[in-house]
Order: C-alpha cells, then sequence, then structure tokens
C-alpha cells in the first residue's frame, strides 16, 4: 500500500517527497496529515490529481499548527483516536514565520500532533525568497548579495530551543539525508503523548542550486560539518546526536551550491564563511558533535 | 422554562443543547461571556464528550474549527470585531472547504479608532466570504437561532459556514426573559451531526485541494448555488422551528404594516425599538411599516421586491457605511428591487460604535422623510457637526 | 456533458499516479542486476516512489517504473554498490 503516490509535481531530486515518504512509511499509513500551503501542498494536492493515500487536510499557508490541534481535539472528543496520528507536514517559512503563532498555541496546549517542519531554508514555492530559517550567507531573491551586501545578514532561527522552550516532551532535527534517522525519530515520536516537533532539512535543487544527483551528498554534508546538528530531546533534556567522525570545513558544504557561491568571491565572503564555520563550531561545542579520537 | 438570562447565557445554554464535539475560542469583549459560559459547562462537565480549546487567537481558534469540522466534528466559536477580522482569512476558507461551522458574531464596531461598542461594521466586512448571517431582535431568537443555525447548516443542500449575529452590549449584556429550550425538543430537532465527507483512515480523503484555472470557477458557482439554496433550507427550518417550538419569528424578512407607503428597513436590536416608534407615528396618521431583515445572506431579494413593489419610500437604517460609497444594507436593499418598485430610497447610517438611537431619533428621520424634508440618497443621522484639524 | 465536481474540492487518494511524470528527464537509470543485491536504499531515498527491490525468481534487484521516474540521479548517488547508471536518453543524443 502506497501513502503518497508517483505522479507527484515535485522538481527531480526534490527532497520533500522523500521525506514525506519516509515518515508515512514509519507510521504505516496511520496518519492525518496536515498541510500548510507550500511546495508540497503544491506538487501534491491539486484538485483531481492528489498524490496523498491517506486521510489529507490544507487550509492555509500560517495556520496548520491550529488545523491539526482541531483534527485532534476533535478526534479527541469523538473517540476516534485510534484511527491514527495527527501529522503536520510545514514548510519552513510555514513554521518559523507566518505559522509561528498558531505552532505556539498547539505547542503550548500540547495537542497530540506529530509536527513535521520540512525545512528547505527559504520561501522555495514562490521562487527562494529569505525566511527565518534561511542561513546567514545565502543569496535568496529577496537577500540577493549585490555590491553591498553577502546574501542574508542575520541569522538561522533556532526552532529546535524554541520548540524545547515550550515544553514539548519530544523534539528533534533530522535530514532527508539520513531516512533511518528521519524513520528511528518518527517511530519514537509518536510515542509521546503531546506535542512533538521534528524539523527535516531537505534539499531544494532550484532553490539550493544543486543537481539532483547531489541532493542527498549535500544534505549529509550541512550534517557533517556541523552546520545542520541532528539532534533528540526528550522532555527537554538532549538524549542523543548524531557524532561527527571527521568533521568537515563548511566550504565544503558551501562550495557545491549555487545559493552560496557568491560567498568565494565576493568582498564580504570570507567574513560570512567565517561566521558560517563559527555556527557550525558553536553547534559541535553546544551538543558535543565531535566524535573525540580516544 | 422562563428565566432572566443574559444574552450571553441565552447563546451558551443553546450552544450546549446542540451538543458540539469541539469548541474553540478566544476571548473578546462584548463576546467572552459567551464562551466563559461553555467554559464554566465545560469545566463542570455539562458538555458531555465535547472539547473545549482556548485558543492562542480568533484566528486559531477560527483554524482548530477549519481541522475539527474537516473531521467529522460539530463545532462551534464566538467572536466580533477585531476578532472576526482576523478569523475572516480562515473563514473564506472554510466557507470554500463548505465546513458548516456555526459561530456567533456579537456585533461591534471596528478599530480606529478603538471601539468595544455596538455597530455592524464587523459582519459587515464578511458579506462576501460565503458565509450564511442572520441577523437577531432579541435575545429569545439569538436562544431560538443556534440549533436552527446548525440544522441549517448542516443539510447537505447547503453545507456552509452559518453566523448568528447578535448586538453587542444591547444583546449580549442585556437581562431579558429567555424561554430556555429543553434538551428533549433539541435533540429531535437537531439529528445528531453527519458528516457528508469527512477526515478518515477508512477512505482517505483530500480536502482543500487547490484548483488551477480549469477548475477553480465551477466551486466558486457550487458555492453560489449553495447559498441560493439554502434560501429555500432555511425557510423549511424557520417554518419546522415555528410549529416545534410554537414561536414564529418569520422567514427572511418581517414586514409589519404592509399596505405602507413608507417603510423603514432595519437588522438587529433596533427593531424593537423601531416597532414601537412605527406604531407611534402610525397613532399620528403616518403611513409607515416596518421591515426586519433577518437574513442578509443570503440576501432575501424576491422577499424584499414583493414587500417594498408599491412604496413610495424606503428608509434603510444600516449600522455599517462601505466607506466611499454608503450603507451596505441599503446598497444590497437598492440592488434587490432595481426594476421592480419605484420607491425613493433614504439611505441613513446610524448608531456607529455604539452611538445611541433613542425613540425621538429614529422618530425624527422617519417623520423628516415622511414630510419630504430629506432627500433621497446617503447620509449619516445622529453625530456632531466637525471641523476636521491636524494636531 | 456535465462534469462531477466533488464538493469544496475534495480528492479521492492516490490520483496523482494517473500523471506519468516519466518523461521529464534528460536520463534514465540503469540497474545492473549483478552488483545490485537489493539492499532497497534506492527505493528508500527514491523522491518519485518509483524504484523498487523485487525478487524474481532466486534473484533480488532494483526495478525502474519509468513510468513515473524523472530521471534525477539519486538512486544512483546512493547506490553503496555502484549498481546504478545514469544514461542520457536517446532524444537527448545529437
Amino acid at each position: 500500500m502506497k501513502y503518497f503516490g508517483s505522479g507527484h509535481g515535485a522538481c527531480p531530486g526534490c527532497g520533500l517527497p522523500i521525506a514525506v515518504k519516509t515518515v508515512l512509511n514509519a507510521l504505516d499509513g496511520k496518519v492525518f496529515a496536515v498541510n500548510s500551503t507550500g511546495c508540497l501542498e503544491i506538487i501534491s494536492s491539486q484538485y483531481g490529481k492528489n498524490a496523498w493515500g491517506v486521510p489529507y487536510i490544507h487550509s492555509l499557508f500560517e495556520n496548520a499548527a491550529g488545523v491539526a490541534a482541531g483534527v485532534e481535539a476533535a478526534l479527541r472528543a469523538m473517540k476516534r483516536k485510534d484511527e491514527g496520528y495527527v501529522v503536520v507536514f510545514a514548510g519552513d517559512g510555514a513554521t518559523a514565520d507566518i505559522g509561528i503563532g498558531t505552532l505556539s498555541g498547539a505547542f503550548d496546549r500540547n495537542h497530540d500532533i506529530l509536527y513535521i517542519c520540512l525545512d528547505n531554508e527559504a520561501y522555495q514555492n514562490t521562487g527562494h525568497q529569505q525566511s527565518g530559517l534561511t542561513p546567514p550567507g545565502e543569496s535568496t531573491t529577496t537577500t540577493p548579495a549585490g555590491k553591498v551586501l553577502p546574501g542574508k545578514v542575520g541569522r538561522k532561527k533556532d526552532m529546535i530551543s524554541i520548540a524545547v522552550a515550550h515544553g514539548v516532551p519530544y523534539v528533534a532535527s533530522s535530514s532527508v539525508g539520513y531516512v533511518s534517522d528521519i524513520r528511528r525519530k518518527v517511530k519514537k515520536a509518536v510515542k509521546f503523548e503531546g506535542a512533538k516537533y521534528i524539523q527535516i532539512h531537505s534539499p531544494c535543487v532550484t532553490g539550493w542550486g544543486i543537481d539532483g544527483s547531489i541532493a542527498i551528498k549535500v544534505a549529509r554534508l550541512a550534517v557533517e560539518t556541523g552546520l545542520y546538528p541532528l539532534v533528540e530531546f526528550e522532555h527537554g533534556k538532549l538524549t542523543s546526536v548524531r557524532k561527527i567522525k571527521d568533521r568537515k570545513p563548511v566550504e565544503e558544504y558551501l562550495k557545491l551550491q549555487r545559493r552560496f557561491r557568491h560567498l568565494f568571491t565576493h568582498e564580504k565572503g570570507k567574513e560570512m564563511i567565517k561566521l558560517l564555520q563559527r555556527f557550525a563550531d558553536e553547534n559541535a561545542e553546544r551538543y558535543g558533535l565531535d566524535l573525540k579520537k580516544e | 422554562m422562563k428565566k432572566v438570562v443574559r444574552g450571553f447565557y441565552s447563546v451558551a445554554y443553546s450552544v450546549k443543547l446542540c451538543r458540539p464535539n469541539v469548541i474553540c475560542a478566544y476571548p473578546i469583549t462584548p463576546q467572552t461571556e459567551i464562551v466563559e459560559n461553555l467554559a464554566a459547562m465545560y469545566a463542570n462537565g455539562e458538555l458531555g464528550e465535547a472539547e473545549y480549546i482556548t485558543a492562542e487567537s480568533e484566528f486559531g481558534a477560527a483554524s482548530m474549527l477549519v481541522g475539527a469540522s474537516a473531521a467529522g466534528a460539530r463545532v462551534f466559536t464566538a467572536t466580533c470585531s477585531q476578532g472576526l477580522i482576523l478569523m475572516s482569512e480562515v473563514l473564506f476558507n472554510a466557507a470554500g472547504m463548505r465546513l458548516p461551522i456555526v459561530l456567533v458574531n456579537t456585533n461591534r464596531a471596528l478599530s480606529a479608532p478603538l471601539s468595544i461598542w455596538n455597530d455592524h461594521q464587523d459582519s459587515m466586512a464578511m458579506r462576501d466570504a460565503g458565509i450564511m448571517q442572520v441577523y437577531v431582535e432579541n435575545n429569545q431568537e439569538a436562544h431560538d437561532m443556534i440549533p436552527q443555525a446548525y440544522k441549517v447548516a448542516e443539510n447537505k443542500k447547503v453545507l456552509l459556514p452559518f453566523m448568528v449575529c447578535m448586538d453587542g452590549y444591547k444583546l449580549t449584556h442585556a437581562y431579558e426573559p429567555v424561554d430556555l429550550l429543553e434538551q428533549e425538543m433539541v435533540d429531535s430537532f437537531l439529528p445528531p451531526y453527519e458528516p457528508a465527507a469527512y477526515m478518515t483512515t477508512k477512505k482517505p480523503l483530500a480536502f482543500g485541494c487547490y484548483a488551477p484555472p480549469h477548475i477553480y470557477m465551477e466551486f466558486r458557482v457550487a458555492m453560489q448555488q449553495a447559498m441560493e439554496r439554502a434560501k429555500d433550507v432555511m425557510l423549511d427550518v424557520f417554518k419546522e422551528w415555528a410549529e416545534v417550538s410554537g414561536r414564529d419569528w418569520g422567514g427572511h424578512i418581517t414586514v409589519d404594516f404592509p399596505d405602507s407607503k413608507i417603510f423603514v428597513v432595519a437588522m438587529g436590536s433596533v427593531v424593537g425599538l423601531l416597532r414601537k416608534v412605527v406604531e407611534e407615528l402610525r397613532n399620528e396618521g403616518l403611513s409607515v411599516g416596518l421591515i426586519k431583515i433577518r437574513t442578509f445572506r443570503p440576501f432575501p431579494v424576491e422577499e424584499l421586491r414583493e414587500a417594498l413593489k408599491d412604496a413610495e419610500k424606503v428608509i434603510v437604517l444600516d449600522r455599517s457605511v462601505s466607506f466611499g460609497y454608503e450603507g451596505p444594507v441599503s446598497i444590497e436593499l437598492k440592488s434587490a428591487i432595481y426594476g421592480y418598485s419605484s420607491a425613493e430610497i433614504y439611505s441613513f447610517a446610524v448608531g456607529l460604535g455604539g452611538r445611541d438611537m433613542p425613540k425621538d431619533f429614529l422618530a425624527k428621520i422617519i417623520r423628516d422623510v415622511a414630510e419630504g424634508k430629506e432627500r433621497p440618497g446617503f447620509a449619516f443621522k445622529g453625530y456632531q457637526e466637525f471641523e476636521e484639524v491636524i494636531p | 456533458m456535465k462534469i462531477k465536481l466533488n464538493l469544496g474540492a475534495i480528492s479521492e487518494p492516490l490520483q496523482s499516479e494517473k500523471l506519468k511524470t516519466g518523461d521529464w528527464g534528460t536520463h534514465y537509470p540503469v540497474v545492473d542486476k549483478e552488483k545490485c543485491n537489493g539492499c532497497k536504499t534506492c527505493e528508500q531515498y527514491c523522491p518519485d516512489l518509483c524504484i523498487e527491490v523485487k525478487e524474481v525468481g532466486e534473484e533480488k534487484y532494483a526495478v525502474v517504473d519509468y513510468n513515473y521516474c524523472k530521471g534525477c540521479g539519486i538512486c544512483a548517488s546512493v547506490c553503496p554498490f555502484e549498481a546504478i547508471k545514469m544514461e542520457l536518453k536517446d532524444i537527448f543524443k545529437v
């Protein structure tokens, strides 16, 4: 039984369907899917061309967490909770920017939902605009690298900490580069009663400016450089991290992608790469990413 | 059982009798006590299996209702003013998704300047959403309207959200004797909700799909057709209600003194006072009648054509204004009777932001029109002359 | 003739499979049955859900459904045994 069909409209090499099918399969299709407006919604839910094999709802851009809370409340009220898990699939903009209000509300009330943030680090559906989860130094169409500015200035919003701060019982980050990691975390997450948040790094071939054939490699490099740490919090406590054997310099990750290419020629590029390396180092320190040599 | 209760309670108690599955709400004056009453019932275990969820905003409340309704639940919320327009994106969406959400709007002015007082600017701003709107005159009508709202909204020929509009403060805070319904009677009038289609793993349907140009328009036509069917469904439900409750609130409009030359048209709580005013003016020998519009969406086009076909003058009292034109009820009424009545239309926006509308004020408007002291067209009534200055 | 229109644009499940996306790409994967040991890595990573490990008699290897394959090359890139090669479609050969 397929829970997500072929024939969807994702770009060749898109990470989103990989994440979605992994989540749905991990839960044996016992899922009520709630989707925000965005790439995933557009590629999968055209009237008459629906790709979903599970009950699905899309309402607006910024209310997926609210809609999911409503589905969950209804299932609870009608004694139908055994039917399946309420799972949100929302993009990074829908999660960290426009939808953070309803997400915070759902977290605060601790609805029994699994919220999956599919993080491709910009508004890719509308053509690669900056979101709160766009990393610094990325050239997007609303933070383009110009004569003065080296792409986005600022930082990537730390949604993991924001989720943990809400007292959410299970919070994790994962990556399309490691589907077994997604599977394990999803299976674990649903064992927790209450709200669960998993942020999955998902390569975007058009926005990131990569060929589909290297999508997985690039996703793994984000982890191997320490820029995208894969961590797990249970009841607010850090319980596991994916260790890195020989952490690679961030340049190895950046140089493969058009969105960061300017950093290697721009006047402020070196400074930006240094900043990103600092973020990676801080992640390594904070989460203990480096596998210490005995 | 007749009891003197406030408007809030008349609504909350009626909602309880309708056995909703999910209630989501956010506080806003002058609605709050409706949901406070429901919250107290929930806390006391009086709402059966229902879930009462405190939302983080009206936007969140409406969003949860979309999810709950799509999952097959009977749902309720109450709001007004800023809360209603904050909900508006969700409500437009819910109408398109054909979800039979029932909400009560305790009509209140819109900011700026901030005003917590009553007029109809909030619900008028929602007139194009695809939501049914009925305006009630008193707390008994509000109490009675809730089960009828569910019955209409959930009818398979309709399936659109239903908004019961009641005047903030004037009704919500007022103590009135209300004949409270019995559970048994409501149960037999309003059967348990059986959704037409809902989210279930047994039949995994997708809700809220997007529609490209080759198919979008059909869904909007379908909404209009549902609204048109709602006109008949409402009349059936209103009639059935009159039979089972013994209280006949009329159809989409009610007409007092149908043979009059002059008609006053209004919605909401002001109708009660106008009835008194009209009676007194008739005693003075004025040929004046009163039309209460109950159903604003779908708009009672045929009823107004019929009622006003021989009218000479029509006075529309709007509790709102569409800036740059005139009062929305007047706009709608004119377009409805165009070609069917040669009456002169006198359109007045009155009582904005809770501005008092005493009996003498209303009587003077009608008398002035009758005596030819007013010109057809639009004007505000009941405000102070001013000169706008930049401080 | 009247079309059928679902209430509120509700859709039936898995209708996307009517859309054959196999003509999107320039390349297509070819599985070397000798090298493939049926580990399912490609299956797990395929974004178009169109490569599946099948058992054929004694053998077990990945089979591509070319009706849907968009030629992204992810399967070839993740294969631990280099059992998948991407080849250019004939129509793109100059």
